[in-house]
């Protein structure tokens, strides 16, 4: 099945750009895959270990300002800012996670928000360093006088790390730490009972998580040449638990969906005009009365039940 | 003495719910904990693999230590457990349920679970191999590819002991095997423990079914109110007066 599915998300990938006609929809296809790439390392928390977390966008947040900064106020070389900037992003995430994963469903939720908007108000308010609410201007990725810009480009760069991302994803999920994350979720006190360490495994899903929507981030942010603390509030924090509940938790195809369909669906029923957002949230409600599940894990499980059948 | 308790003791507010108990299991052995409802004997095992601390005593396993270790390390030092109330990860298949169980012996670096190098592939393949071995064991091989919330209760409370044998405990707790099973699936259970201990596994069995306990174990522990009411060989304690008058007389009225 995955492995199926890694080939069939692969050829999307590759074919796409014949759907794309101009800047604009590249711009969109790339957003998409900047959502898919935080949210299949989401779902790893989310929908495998079982931990909540309100405060991604902070992660989000800090991989773009940290590799912003470090690259146009102390003249890194923005591959070298975006690679510390995620592995610091790691490391303060596996600080951070060590007390606040000791909390439990309500609470953990509460901790991780409060996570997210400190991050939020921090970058607001150091407007020597971060530019203040107005955002900063971020140079573009490259090595020396060679830069990487235009949608295009871009798009392949977005589409092989979402390809990277999905493929790690899928091996870890496969593997014993994959089954130890779902056992957690299954049953804490069963999976104590045959070795597993809840602090370290849900440890491990935190940062791991944490350093995929960094990574998102900074791409974000050398791609768009420009960061404002919007992308760190906590709104894009439940934006992103959003796309993984809809899409369908605990499946990474789920993830990469929802960050699809919820990202598109916007841009979409612009033509709506007034009623755009009352039909966006008719439609998520709809799907989750209908489709408790997300969306990949009930079409699945009707699939596998309509080949039954005919047998 | 594989496993010693001495003086365990646990209060829950006002309860006093096990109270300066004692417990010796031999290598080899199965040894029972009987008594009526609320005579302290889930309370036990959930002290003898970590689930709760005692607030007096102390637990040696083997020539180790183990009080006050996380559940975690009880297990990793060889103690395993089942639930009475089933704690199955109904978000797995039946094989992946026992192939959790193999955590301790197959954990790997998170780059290795990562990139999947050949080595971890091969790994996973032996891992496969292994947990549908435990599944013949205990009798669940046809189901090994189901999801887990299809199985009916009698087969869920056998993967419960695969997904335990699965960590190559040296002792095995197994909280009422058998409640809530008719006789005949009874049976099977007590062929189980049979081999399982066949297989140089230490058991301590709590159980309610008297004929089971009769028949599998080498010694019996009776708790009532927490305490200590007797110890000794099946047909022993079936003879004590104080353990008739206690629990099997009002059974048998």
């Amino acid at each position: 099945m995955s492995r199926k599915g890694f080939a069939v998300l692969a050829l999307v990938v590759a074919l796409l750009p014949l759907a794309l006609t101009n800047n604009y929809t590249y711009e969109v296809a790339i957003v998409v895959g900047l959502n898919a790439i935080v949210c299949v390392g989401l779902n790893l928390l989310i929908g495998y270990a079982g931990q909540i977390s309100l405060g991604h966008a902070g992660f989000f947040g800090l991989g773009a300002y940290g590799s912003a900064i470090l690259a146009a106020r102390y003249g890194w070389p923005p591959f070298a800012a975006l690679a510390s900037a995620v592995a610091g992003v790691s490391f303060i995430a596996w600080v951070i996670g060590k007390p606040v994963l000791r909390l439990k469903g309500h609470y953990l939720a509460m901790a991780t928000l409060g996570l997210g908007i400190i991050v939020a108000v921090v970058l607001a308010t150091e407007d020597q360093i971060t530019g203040g609410p107005d955002g900063m201007a971020v140079p573009p990725l490259g090595v020396a006088s060679f830069v990487l810009q235009g949608e295009k480009l871009w798009y392949w760069i977005v589409g092989a790390v979402l390809l990277a991302t999905v493929w790690l994803a899928l091996n870890i999920i496969d593997s014993p730490h994959g089954r130890a994350w779902r056992a957690l979720h299954g049953s804490e006190v069963a999976a104590g009972a045959i070795g597993i360490d809840p602090a370290r495994h849900k440890l491990t899903a935190f940062v791991l998580s944490a350093a995929s929507a960094a990574l998102a981030g900074a791409l974000t942010a050398h791609y768009s040449g420009f960061i404002t603390p919007a992308k760190a509030s906590f709104l894009h924090s439940i934006e992103l638990v959003t796309m993984v509940v809809f899409g369908g938790m605990a499946s990474t195809f789920g993830a990469v969906v929802g960050a699809a369909i919820l990202t598109t669906l916007p841009q979409l029923l612009t033509a709506l005009k007034e009623y755009e957002m009352v039909t966006l949230g008719a439609v998520m409600m709809l799907t989750m009365i209908f489709m408790p599940q997300g969306l990949v894990p009930t079409l699945e499980k009707a699939l596998a039940a309509a080949r039954r059948k005919p047998e | 003495m594989l496993l010693r308790a001495e003086n365990l003791s646990k209060r829950f507010g006002g309860v006093a719910a096990v109270q300066a108990v004692e417990l010796a299991v031999e290598s080899g052995t199965v040894h029972s904990i009987i008594g009526p409802n609320g005579a302290g004997k889930t309370t036990l095992l959930n002290l003898l693999c970590g689930i709760y601390e005692p607030d007096a005593g102390k637990i040696v396993f083997g020539e180790e230590d183990v009080t006050g270790y996380p559940p975690h390390e009880f297990a990793s030092a060889g103690i395993g457990r089942t639930f009475q109330n089933l704690q199955i990860f109904f978000n797995m298949s039946v094989l992946e349920n026992v192939m959790a169980g193999g955590w301790l012996h197959e954990a790997c670096g998170l780059a290795a679970a990562l990139l999947r190098p050949p080595g971890l592939a091969r790994a996973e393949r032996r891992a496969r191999t292994e947990a549908g071995e435990l599944l013949t064991f205990v009798g669940l091989e046809r189901w090994a590819g189901s999801p887990s919330d299809g199985l009916p209760y009698g087969a869920l409370k056998r993967l419960e002991i695969a997904r335990a044998l699965a960590a190559r405990p040296k002792l095995l707790l197994l909280d009422e095997p058998a409640a809530g099973l008719n006789p005949t699936e009874t049976r099977e259970i007590d062929q189980l423990i049979r081999r399982i201990a066949e297989r140089g596994i230490t058991v301590v069995l709590v159980e309610h079914n008297m004929k089971l306990v009769m028949e599998v174990s080498q010694r019996v522990l009776v708790l009532d109110h927490g305490r200590k009411l007797a110890e000794g060989e099946p047909a022993a304690v079936s003879q004590d007066p104080q353990v008739i008058e206690a629990y099997l007389g009002v059974e048998a009225c």
